[in-house]
């Protein structure tokens, strides 16, 4: 059934039991999103150390989607590669705007696979992103400058 | 009275005969936009086949007729809401437009001091407000250095009327009060706010975006100086909607959007303008839409308005006693079926109206989620956000029914 796609297990279990969350010093820059439309919310910090990703810490309200994304976003960033993280989000972000087209890289992806079918439901897909642009937004007001290939 | 035969109503309303999601379409989003039985749907077809040309500018058959049909159509609706002339009836987009027509005739140069407005004059509104009757007084406000104030709101959802004789005092040249809530439901003692306004020397504006479409409302016992209202609430069609103002303040109201239909003559030196309403309705104005609110208030009419209050009523009481019985679930807004219309916000713990919303789309239940353009009433109660049901005169206990039934299908998903 479709409703289940979008409300899959791993959704409603990163809703329930938050992997992360909450705001923590110290910290490199921090980045404020919100959906006007819904009021969805996120508060998200990084701190970076060389090439890593040390923390990500974030505090939010809002749908399961957005909440659960949040989550999903904290135990998939946290300890790669600033630049690994960003071929992550470039991914995720594709898989959002996908309309349910596009085939999820699972190696690449893990837990965040799950938002697939919020895809099918383009009201929704703004509210999966919104940590994910808080993210972006956060790695570069620390200053990070991604290198163009 | 005789009342209201419901499956004889949804006869008139062919969108409610389809499927959402594989299940039979509930629309519990009335408060938001109502649906349009056939007989507004036909007009509005009919005046394009057979009637279409411009308004008042016109000396051909075909403008003659828009023409009638278009000043049909208001005299139709200054009837409908108890106008003493269909010259009272200024046809808007809607109330949003109405309001802001309003809000823009008040400056610091106005002629007529009770339109003159700079520091130390206040305007008053309440923390109920939809924000299309906040933002064009706060931004009246920055334009011209007048304070705005509010009344708040009590735990159960009223207007806290407790701080009204020093709310509305002589500084106050407008109080701009919603009669029936968007959100709680709540209808409003502008009987009261009326009084108080006028004994201070101040206008008054009601917002009737939602008391026009769902009560018998007579303007001229209200005694208030202008009624905002849109059309697309009360059966009409969407991008129409009018202001009622008595007719003398009307008259002293200086224009606001400039152009045609609005002047008396034009020289390049200056212009002179129109008498109301024509002096507010500048450029070619949403024709068929007004001809289309016109069969919509001919069907209120027919159906009769204290049926539809009364119909209303009982499946409110219906709807707030089912609501009660769920765990979980929190009423925003008055619990008691008294001085309350049939829009029902409330919350289910622990799960976001936005999730509330999406489950119960998948049951073809259609309710809004969300601020519901009020966020400072969700902020008084401590939410985000509402899920909110709102009934008119289609809605059946089966609908109400199925929407407990998408409530607890919610509650399961979220244990």
């Amino acid at each position: 059934m479709q409703l289940d796609d979008l409300y899959q297990e791993i959704i409603l279990d990163h809703y329930k039991r938050p992997k992360g969350r909450g705001l923590r010093e110290p910290f490199d820059a921090e980045a404020h999103h919100v959906n006007p439309t819904c009021g969805d919310e996120v508060t998200l910090r990084v701190l970076l150390k060389g090439d890593k990703v040390e923390d990500i810490s974030y505090q939010g309200m809002g749908c399961s989607i957005s909440q659960a994304s949040a989550s999903v976003l904290y135990e998939l960033l946290m300890g790669a590669t600033i630049e690994d993280t960003l071929r992550r989000h470039e991914a995720f972000a594709a898989l959002m705007g996908g309309r349910g087209q596009v085939e999820p890289d699972e190696a690449l992806l893990e837990d965040a696979v799950a938002f697939a079918g919020v895809a099918k439901y383009p009201a929704r897909v703004k509210c999966a992103l919104l940590p994910w642009m808080a993210y972006k937004d956060a790695v570069s007001r620390a200053g990070f400058v991604e290198e163009k290939a | 009275m005789s009342a209201l035969d419901v499956e004889s109503v949804r006869k008139d309303f062919p969108i409610l005969d389809r499927q959402v999601n594989g299940k039979p379409l509930v629309y519990l989003d009335s408060g938001n936009t109502s649906q349009k039985p056939r007989q507004v749907i036909d007009a509005v077809r009919e005046h394009y086949e057979l009637h279409n040309a411009n308004v008042a500018r016109s000396v051909h058959t075909l403008g003659t007729e828009s023409t009638e049909a278009f000043e049909g159509a208001r005299e139709k609706i200054a009837a409908f809401v108890g106008a003493p002339s269909a010259a009272e009836i200024v046809f808007t987009k809607n109330s949003t437009e109405a309001i802001n027509l309003v809000a823009h005739s008040f400056a610091g140069t106005a002629d007529d001091p009770r339109f003159r407005l700079g520091p130390g004059d206040e305007i008053v509104i309440t923390e109920m407000e939809h924000h299309s009757n906040i933002v064009p007084w706060q931004l009246l406000a920055q334009r011209t250095g007048a304070t705005l104030r509010w009344l708040g709101i009590t735990d159960e959802g009223r207007l806290d009327l407790s701080r009204i004789d020093e709310l509305i005092n002589e500084r106050t040249k407008l109080v701009s009060v919603v009669h029936y809530s968007n959100i709680l439901g709540t209808i409003n003692p502008v009987d009261v706010i009326v009084a108080k306004a006028h004994a201070a020397g101040a206008l008054v504006l009601l917002d009737g975006s939602q008391s026009v479409p769902h009560l018998p409302v007579d303007v001229a016992a209200l005694g208030a100086d202008f009624v905002a209202f849109t059309g697309h609430k009360m059966v009409g069609p969407t991008g129409i909607g009018a202001l009622w103002g008595r007719f003398e303040v009307l008259d002293a109201m200086p224009p606001f959007l400039g152009g045609g239909s609005m002047i008396e003559t034009v020289a390049m030196t200056g212009s002179t303008f129109m008498p109301p309403p024509a002096r507010f309705e500048a450029g070619t104005p949403p024709i068929a839409e007004a001809v289309g609110l016109g069969a919509a208030v001919d069907y209120l009419t027919a159906v009769g308005m204290p049926a539809i209050a009364a119909y209303e009523k009982s499946i409110t009481a219906y709807a707030l006693d089912a609501l009660a019985s769920v765990p979980d679930v929190r009423i925003i807004g008055p619990k008691d079926n008294v001085d309350r219309g049939a829009t029902i916000s409330f919350t289910v713990d622990g799960v976001h109206p936005h999730d509330v919303g999406q489950i119960l789309d998948d049951e073809g239940v259609q309710v809004r989620v969300g601020h519901h353009c009020a966020r400072p009433t969700c902020v008084r109660f401590g939410v985000p956000a509402t899920t909110r049901a709102s009934f008119y005169l289609y809605t059946t206990t089966e609908e109400i029914d199925a929407l407990i039934r998408g409530v607890e299908r919610v509650r399961k998903v979220f244990a």
